[in-house]
Protein backbone atom coordinates (compact mmCIF):
# COMPACT_ATOMS: atom_id res chain seq x y z
CA UNK A 1 0.00 0.00 0.00
CA UNK A 2 1.55 3.17 -0.99
CA UNK A 3 2.16 6.65 1.01
CA UNK A 4 -1.05 8.33 -0.32
CA UNK A 5 -3.07 5.68 0.42
CA UNK A 6 -2.52 5.10 3.89
CA UNK A 7 -2.64 8.93 4.46
CA UNK A 8 -6.18 8.62 2.36
CA UNK A 9 -7.33 5.91 5.06
CA UNK A 10 -5.95 8.04 8.71
CA UNK A 11 -7.82 11.16 7.01
CA UNK A 12 -11.10 8.96 6.70
CA UNK A 13 -10.57 7.92 10.20
CA UNK A 14 -9.92 11.54 11.66
CA UNK A 15 -13.04 12.62 9.88
CA UNK A 16 -15.28 10.06 10.79
CA UNK A 17 -14.23 10.45 14.58
CA UNK A 18 -14.79 14.03 14.52
CA UNK A 19 -17.78 13.84 12.52
CA UNK A 20 -18.91 10.90 15.39
CA UNK A 21 -18.06 13.35 17.92
CA UNK A 22 -19.84 16.21 16.63
CA UNK A 23 -23.14 14.53 16.32
CA UNK A 24 -22.48 12.92 20.09
CA UNK A 25 -22.65 17.10 20.74
CA UNK A 26 -25.36 17.69 18.79
CA UNK A 27 -27.30 14.95 19.90
CA UNK A 28 -27.11 15.92 23.82
CA UNK A 29 -27.76 19.52 22.28
CA UNK A 30 -30.87 19.30 21.03
CA UNK A 31 -33.03 20.68 23.49
CA UNK A 32 -30.96 23.55 24.05
CA UNK A 33 -30.31 24.74 20.40
CA UNK A 34 -34.04 25.11 19.89
CA UNK A 35 -35.09 28.73 19.32
CA UNK A 36 -38.63 28.59 20.62
CA UNK A 37 -41.31 26.63 21.08
CA UNK A 38 -44.63 26.19 19.54
CA UNK A 39 -47.59 26.11 21.15
CA UNK A 40 -48.36 22.61 21.30
CA UNK A 41 -44.76 21.90 22.65
CA UNK A 42 -45.20 24.78 25.60
CA UNK A 43 -48.71 22.76 26.54
CA UNK A 44 -46.87 19.21 27.26
CA UNK A 45 -43.42 20.54 28.60
CA UNK A 46 -42.59 20.73 31.85
CA UNK A 47 -41.88 24.66 32.14
CA UNK A 48 -40.25 26.88 34.55
CA UNK A 49 -42.88 29.69 35.08
CA UNK A 50 -40.05 32.02 36.52
CA UNK A 51 -37.81 32.29 33.49
CA UNK A 52 -37.85 33.32 30.50
CA UNK A 53 -39.28 31.50 27.42
CA UNK A 54 -39.49 32.04 23.43
CA UNK A 55 -42.88 30.92 21.83
CA UNK A 56 -43.18 30.92 18.04
CA UNK A 57 -45.76 29.98 15.21
CA UNK A 58 -48.25 32.25 13.29
CA UNK A 59 -50.02 35.28 14.44
CA UNK A 60 -53.99 33.98 13.93
CA UNK A 61 -55.66 35.88 11.63
CA UNK A 62 -58.10 38.54 13.54
CA UNK A 63 -56.91 38.01 16.66
CA UNK A 64 -55.05 41.23 16.83
CA UNK A 65 -56.36 43.96 19.50
CA UNK A 66 -55.22 46.81 21.18
CA UNK A 67 -55.67 48.89 24.73
CA UNK A 68 -57.12 52.12 24.58
CA UNK A 69 -53.89 53.09 24.70
CA UNK A 70 -52.85 51.84 21.62
CA UNK A 71 -49.54 50.07 23.57
CA UNK A 72 -50.81 47.13 24.56
CA UNK A 73 -51.60 44.86 22.43
CA UNK A 74 -52.43 40.94 22.32
CA UNK A 75 -53.27 38.69 20.09
CA UNK A 76 -52.92 34.63 19.40
CA UNK A 77 -49.91 32.55 18.51
CA UNK A 78 -50.80 29.55 16.68
CA UNK A 79 -49.21 26.20 14.91
CA UNK A 80 -52.58 25.23 13.69
CA UNK A 81 -53.08 22.55 16.37
CA UNK A 82 -53.09 25.02 19.50
CA UNK A 83 -52.72 28.50 19.97
CA UNK A 84 -51.72 30.55 23.05
CA UNK A 85 -52.55 34.16 23.93
CA UNK A 86 -49.77 36.81 24.47
CA UNK A 87 -50.09 39.79 25.60
CA UNK A 88 -47.39 42.51 24.81
CA UNK A 89 -46.60 46.46 25.87
CA UNK A 90 -43.85 48.23 23.08
CA UNK A 91 -43.18 48.58 19.62
CA UNK A 92 -44.05 45.98 17.29
CA UNK A 93 -41.79 45.13 14.41
CA UNK A 94 -42.82 46.34 10.84
CA UNK A 95 -43.02 42.91 9.59
CA UNK A 96 -45.51 41.96 12.35
CA UNK A 97 -49.34 40.89 10.81
CA UNK A 98 -51.90 38.59 10.46
CA UNK A 99 -51.00 35.03 9.42
CA UNK A 100 -46.80 36.17 9.78
CA UNK A 101 -44.33 34.31 11.92
CA UNK A 102 -43.48 35.70 15.03
CA UNK A 103 -40.73 34.76 17.94
CA UNK A 104 -42.13 36.20 21.65
CA UNK A 105 -39.63 36.09 24.59
CA UNK A 106 -40.94 36.44 27.81
CA UNK A 107 -42.98 34.18 30.53
CA UNK A 108 -46.03 32.47 30.67
CA UNK A 109 -48.64 32.30 33.19
CA UNK A 110 -49.00 28.68 35.67
CA UNK A 111 -51.75 27.50 33.90
CA UNK A 112 -49.92 27.96 30.35
CA UNK A 113 -53.08 29.63 29.24
CA UNK A 114 -51.70 33.82 28.76
CA UNK A 115 -47.64 34.51 27.76
CA UNK A 116 -46.34 37.73 28.73
CA UNK A 117 -43.98 38.74 26.22
CA UNK A 118 -41.11 41.03 27.09
CA UNK A 119 -40.15 41.41 22.93
CA UNK A 120 -41.46 40.59 19.64
CA UNK A 121 -39.49 39.68 16.68
CA UNK A 122 -40.68 38.64 13.30
CA UNK A 123 -40.13 35.84 11.44
CA UNK A 124 -40.61 36.17 7.66
CA UNK A 125 -40.53 33.88 4.90
CA UNK A 126 -37.90 32.17 2.84
CA UNK A 127 -40.13 33.76 -0.13
CA UNK A 128 -39.00 36.58 -2.13
CA UNK A 129 -41.33 38.51 -4.84
CA UNK A 130 -42.40 41.59 -6.32
CA UNK A 131 -45.86 43.14 -4.68
CA UNK A 132 -47.05 42.73 -8.40
CA UNK A 133 -46.83 38.80 -8.24
CA UNK A 134 -47.84 38.19 -5.07
CA UNK A 135 -50.96 40.05 -6.00
CA UNK A 136 -51.61 37.50 -8.72
CA UNK A 137 -51.01 34.49 -6.33
CA UNK A 138 -53.47 35.48 -3.88
CA UNK A 139 -56.12 36.56 -6.41
CA UNK B 1 -5.47 13.18 -14.02
CA UNK B 2 -3.03 13.26 -11.22
CA UNK B 3 0.28 13.54 -13.56
CA UNK B 4 -1.52 16.71 -14.87
CA UNK B 5 -1.53 17.97 -10.95
CA UNK B 6 2.01 17.23 -10.84
CA UNK B 7 3.18 19.10 -13.90
CA UNK B 8 1.37 22.17 -11.98
CA UNK B 9 2.51 21.37 -8.49
CA UNK B 10 5.44 23.12 -9.27
CA UNK B 11 4.45 26.60 -8.10
CA UNK B 12 6.57 28.89 -10.84
CA UNK B 13 5.13 26.72 -13.49
CA UNK B 14 1.99 27.74 -11.56
CA UNK B 15 2.26 30.73 -11.73
CA UNK B 16 2.87 30.71 -15.75
CA UNK B 17 -0.76 29.86 -16.01
CA UNK B 18 -2.15 31.88 -13.23
CA UNK B 19 -1.10 35.00 -13.92
CA UNK B 20 -3.56 35.61 -16.70
CA UNK B 21 -6.58 34.01 -14.57
CA UNK B 22 -5.59 36.64 -12.08
CA UNK B 23 -6.24 39.71 -14.76
CA UNK B 24 -8.98 38.21 -16.30
CA UNK B 25 -10.75 37.62 -13.14
CA UNK B 26 -10.07 41.00 -11.87
CA UNK B 27 -11.49 42.55 -14.77
CA UNK B 28 -14.35 40.05 -15.06
CA UNK B 29 -14.98 40.89 -10.85
CA UNK B 30 -15.19 44.38 -11.69
CA UNK B 31 -17.63 44.46 -14.45
CA UNK B 32 -20.07 41.41 -13.08
CA UNK B 33 -20.32 43.54 -9.51
CA UNK B 34 -20.63 46.73 -11.28
CA UNK B 35 -23.63 45.58 -13.37
CA UNK B 36 -24.53 43.24 -10.28
CA UNK B 37 -25.04 46.60 -8.33
CA UNK B 38 -26.52 48.56 -10.96
CA UNK B 39 -29.68 45.34 -10.59
CA UNK B 40 -29.67 45.18 -7.39
CA UNK B 41 -29.97 48.37 -6.22
CA UNK B 42 -31.76 50.08 -9.74
CA UNK B 43 -33.41 47.89 -11.84
CA UNK B 44 -34.82 44.99 -9.21
CA UNK B 45 -38.23 45.51 -7.90
CA UNK B 46 -38.89 46.03 -4.08
CA UNK B 47 -40.39 42.63 -2.03
CA UNK B 48 -43.88 42.61 -1.08
CA UNK B 49 -43.14 41.93 2.30
CA UNK B 50 -39.91 43.68 2.94
CA UNK B 51 -40.33 46.63 0.73
CA UNK B 52 -36.85 47.74 -0.31
CA UNK B 53 -35.36 46.61 2.94
CA UNK B 54 -34.81 43.45 0.96
CA UNK B 55 -31.66 44.76 -1.41
CA UNK B 56 -30.02 43.75 1.42
CA UNK B 57 -30.54 40.31 0.32
CA UNK B 58 -28.10 40.91 -2.83
CA UNK B 59 -25.00 41.84 -0.18
CA UNK B 60 -25.33 39.20 2.69
CA UNK B 61 -26.44 36.08 0.66
CA UNK B 62 -23.45 36.02 -1.53
CA UNK B 63 -21.42 37.02 0.65
CA UNK B 64 -22.68 34.04 3.25
CA UNK B 65 -22.28 31.82 0.32
CA UNK B 66 -18.78 33.02 -0.79
CA UNK B 67 -17.32 32.10 3.13
CA UNK B 68 -18.91 28.72 2.97
CA UNK B 69 -17.50 28.36 -0.67
CA UNK B 70 -14.33 29.80 0.94
CA UNK B 71 -13.99 27.21 3.72
CA UNK B 72 -14.55 24.62 1.54
CA UNK B 73 -11.91 25.56 -0.91
CA UNK B 74 -9.78 25.60 2.15
CA UNK B 75 -10.99 22.06 3.58
CA UNK B 76 -10.58 20.28 0.15
CA UNK B 77 -7.15 21.91 -0.27
CA UNK B 78 -5.87 20.75 2.67
CA UNK B 79 -7.34 17.21 2.03
CA UNK B 80 -5.44 17.36 -1.27
CA UNK B 81 -1.78 18.50 0.48
CA UNK B 82 -2.79 16.00 3.53
CA UNK B 83 -2.16 13.28 1.16
CA UNK B 84 -0.44 14.06 -1.88
CA UNK B 85 2.05 17.18 0.08
CA UNK B 86 2.15 19.70 -2.84
CA UNK B 87 3.26 22.75 -1.33
CA UNK B 88 0.72 24.38 -3.75
CA UNK B 89 -2.18 23.35 -2.10
CA UNK B 90 -0.94 24.50 1.21
CA UNK B 91 -0.66 28.14 -0.08
CA UNK B 92 -3.79 28.07 -1.84
CA UNK B 93 -5.03 27.44 1.59
CA UNK B 94 -3.75 29.80 3.70
CA UNK B 95 -4.15 32.54 1.07
CA UNK B 96 -7.59 31.96 1.26
CA UNK B 97 -8.32 32.52 5.04
CA UNK B 98 -8.03 36.44 4.92
CA UNK B 99 -10.26 36.15 2.14
CA UNK B 100 -12.78 34.16 4.33
CA UNK B 101 -12.79 36.61 7.31
CA UNK B 102 -13.75 39.53 5.06
CA UNK B 103 -16.86 37.86 3.41
CA UNK B 104 -17.88 36.46 6.56
CA UNK B 105 -17.64 39.37 8.31
CA UNK B 106 -19.66 41.30 5.42
CA UNK B 107 -22.28 38.26 5.68
CA UNK B 108 -22.36 38.92 9.85
CA UNK B 109 -23.19 42.74 9.47
CA UNK B 110 -24.91 43.00 6.31
CA UNK B 111 -27.40 40.40 8.55
CA UNK B 112 -27.22 42.47 11.78
CA UNK B 113 -28.34 44.99 9.51
CA UNK B 114 -30.75 43.47 7.63
CA UNK B 115 -32.12 41.97 10.96
CA UNK B 116 -33.06 45.41 12.54
CA UNK B 117 -35.93 46.53 10.06
CA UNK B 118 -37.03 42.86 9.53
CA UNK B 119 -37.42 40.55 12.49
CA UNK B 120 -36.85 43.77 14.79
CA UNK B 121 -33.14 42.69 16.02
CA UNK B 122 -29.74 42.85 15.37
CA UNK B 123 -28.70 39.29 16.97
CA UNK B 124 -30.22 36.58 18.50
CA UNK B 125 -28.52 33.36 19.48
CA UNK B 126 -30.46 30.85 17.49
CA UNK B 127 -28.76 28.06 15.35
CA UNK B 128 -27.82 29.91 12.05
CA UNK B 129 -26.46 32.69 13.72
CA UNK B 130 -24.52 31.35 16.19
CA UNK B 131 -23.01 28.67 13.82
CA UNK B 132 -22.26 31.18 11.17
CA UNK B 133 -20.64 33.56 13.85
CA UNK B 134 -17.95 30.09 15.01
CA UNK B 135 -17.32 30.18 11.83
CA UNK B 136 -15.69 33.64 12.06
CA UNK B 137 -13.70 32.80 14.78
CA UNK B 138 -12.37 29.44 13.27
CA UNK B 139 -11.29 31.97 10.14
CA UNK B 140 -9.96 34.01 12.16
CA UNK B 141 -8.12 30.84 14.35
CA UNK B 142 -7.04 29.58 11.26
CA UNK B 143 -5.51 33.30 10.50
CA UNK B 144 -3.97 32.95 14.15
CA UNK B 145 -1.95 29.62 12.96
CA UNK B 146 -0.95 30.27 9.73
CA UNK B 147 0.74 33.79 11.02
CA UNK B 148 2.39 32.03 14.20
CA UNK B 149 3.67 28.97 12.59
CA UNK B 150 4.38 30.40 9.12
CA UNK B 151 7.53 28.71 8.38
CA UNK B 152 7.60 25.81 10.35
CA UNK B 153 6.52 22.18 9.05
CA UNK B 154 4.71 21.34 12.16
CA UNK B 155 2.51 24.68 11.70
CA UNK B 156 1.66 23.60 8.20
CA UNK B 157 0.43 20.56 9.36
CA UNK B 158 -1.46 22.07 12.35
CA UNK B 159 -2.67 24.49 9.87
CA UNK B 160 -4.19 21.40 7.36
CA UNK B 161 -5.81 19.23 10.35
CA UNK B 162 -7.29 21.93 12.33
CA UNK B 163 -9.31 23.22 8.96
CA UNK B 164 -10.66 19.74 8.39
CA UNK B 165 -11.89 19.62 12.11
CA UNK B 166 -13.30 23.01 11.40
CA UNK B 167 -15.07 21.82 8.50
CA UNK B 168 -17.75 20.21 10.69
CA UNK B 169 -19.24 23.50 10.93
CA UNK B 170 -20.15 23.50 7.13
CA UNK B 171 -22.72 21.31 7.17
CA UNK B 172 -24.41 22.87 10.00
CA UNK B 173 -24.53 26.01 9.07
CA UNK B 174 -26.66 24.84 6.20
CA UNK B 175 -29.36 22.50 7.95
CA UNK B 176 -29.33 24.50 11.04
CA UNK B 177 -32.57 25.93 9.57
CA UNK B 178 -33.99 22.81 8.83
CA UNK B 179 -32.89 20.87 11.93
CA UNK B 180 -33.83 23.25 14.53
CA UNK B 181 -36.32 26.18 15.41
CA UNK B 182 -34.31 29.33 14.56
CA UNK B 183 -35.56 32.89 13.91
CA UNK B 184 -33.55 32.73 10.73
CA UNK B 185 -36.18 31.81 7.44
CA UNK B 186 -35.25 28.11 5.66
CA UNK B 187 -33.32 27.92 2.49
CA UNK B 188 -34.46 30.14 -0.91
CA UNK B 189 -32.28 28.44 -3.25
CA UNK B 190 -31.16 25.20 -2.85
CA UNK B 191 -34.07 23.61 -1.27
CA UNK B 192 -36.46 20.50 -2.07
CA UNK B 193 -39.87 22.00 -3.38
CA UNK B 194 -37.48 24.54 -6.20
CA UNK B 195 -36.40 28.27 -5.71
CA UNK B 196 -38.57 30.67 -3.86
CA UNK B 197 -37.63 34.21 -5.16
CA UNK B 198 -38.49 35.33 -8.31
CA UNK B 199 -36.61 36.09 -11.15
CA UNK B 200 -36.43 39.68 -11.40
CA UNK B 201 -34.47 39.19 -8.30
CA UNK B 202 -32.46 36.09 -9.03
CA UNK B 203 -30.46 38.46 -11.62
CA UNK B 204 -28.92 40.84 -9.27
CA UNK B 205 -28.32 37.81 -6.73
CA UNK B 206 -26.56 35.56 -8.65
CA UNK B 207 -24.69 38.01 -10.50
CA UNK B 208 -23.29 39.63 -7.38
CA UNK B 209 -22.41 36.35 -6.13
CA UNK B 210 -20.32 35.63 -9.62
CA UNK B 211 -18.91 39.12 -9.21
CA UNK B 212 -17.62 37.85 -5.51
CA UNK B 213 -16.31 34.84 -7.09
CA UNK B 214 -14.16 36.78 -9.59
CA UNK B 215 -13.10 38.58 -7.06
CA UNK B 216 -11.98 35.28 -4.70
CA UNK B 217 -10.03 34.30 -7.81
CA UNK B 218 -8.73 37.23 -7.98
CA UNK B 219 -7.33 38.19 -4.36
CA UNK B 220 -6.11 34.35 -4.30
CA UNK B 221 -4.17 34.77 -6.95
CA UNK B 222 -2.61 38.04 -6.64
CA UNK B 223 -1.58 36.63 -2.97
CA UNK B 224 -0.34 33.43 -3.98
CA UNK B 225 1.72 35.09 -6.41
CA UNK B 226 2.95 37.52 -3.89
CA UNK B 227 3.90 34.00 -1.56
CA UNK B 228 5.48 32.21 -4.17
CA UNK B 229 7.59 35.13 -5.52
CA UNK B 230 8.65 36.05 -1.60
CA UNK B 231 9.79 32.01 -1.23
CA UNK B 232 12.04 32.16 -4.28
CA UNK B 233 13.53 35.77 -3.60
CA UNK B 234 14.39 34.22 0.11
CA UNK B 235 15.95 31.16 -1.76
CA UNK B 236 17.88 32.86 -4.35
CA UNK B 237 19.61 35.05 -1.34
CA UNK B 238 20.19 31.97 0.59
CA UNK B 239 21.86 30.52 -2.30
CA UNK B 240 23.96 33.74 -2.22
CA UNK B 241 24.68 33.61 1.28
CA UNK B 242 26.12 29.82 1.23
CA UNK B 243 28.33 30.58 -1.75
Amino acid sequence: MSYKFKRLYFLIIFGSGIALAIFFILKALEEKIVFFYSPSEILVKEIDHTRLIRIGGLVLDESISYEKDGLVVSFTVTDNKNNVQVNYKGILPDLFREGQGVVAEGKIDTDNKIFYAEKVLAKHDENYMPPEVKKIISD
Amino acid sequence: MIKYFHKFANPVRFLKLAIPIKKISGIAAFFTIFIGLIFALLLSPPDYQQKETVRIMYIHVPSAWMSLMTYGFIFLSSVFFLIWRFPLFLILAKESVPIGIIFTFSALISGALWGKPTWGTYWVWDARLTSFLILFFIFLGLKLIKDTFSNSSKGNYTFAYLSLVGGFNLPIIKFSVDWWNTLHQPASIIRTGGISVSNEMLAPLFLMALGLFFLFIYILLVSVEINIKEKSLINFRDSLKNN
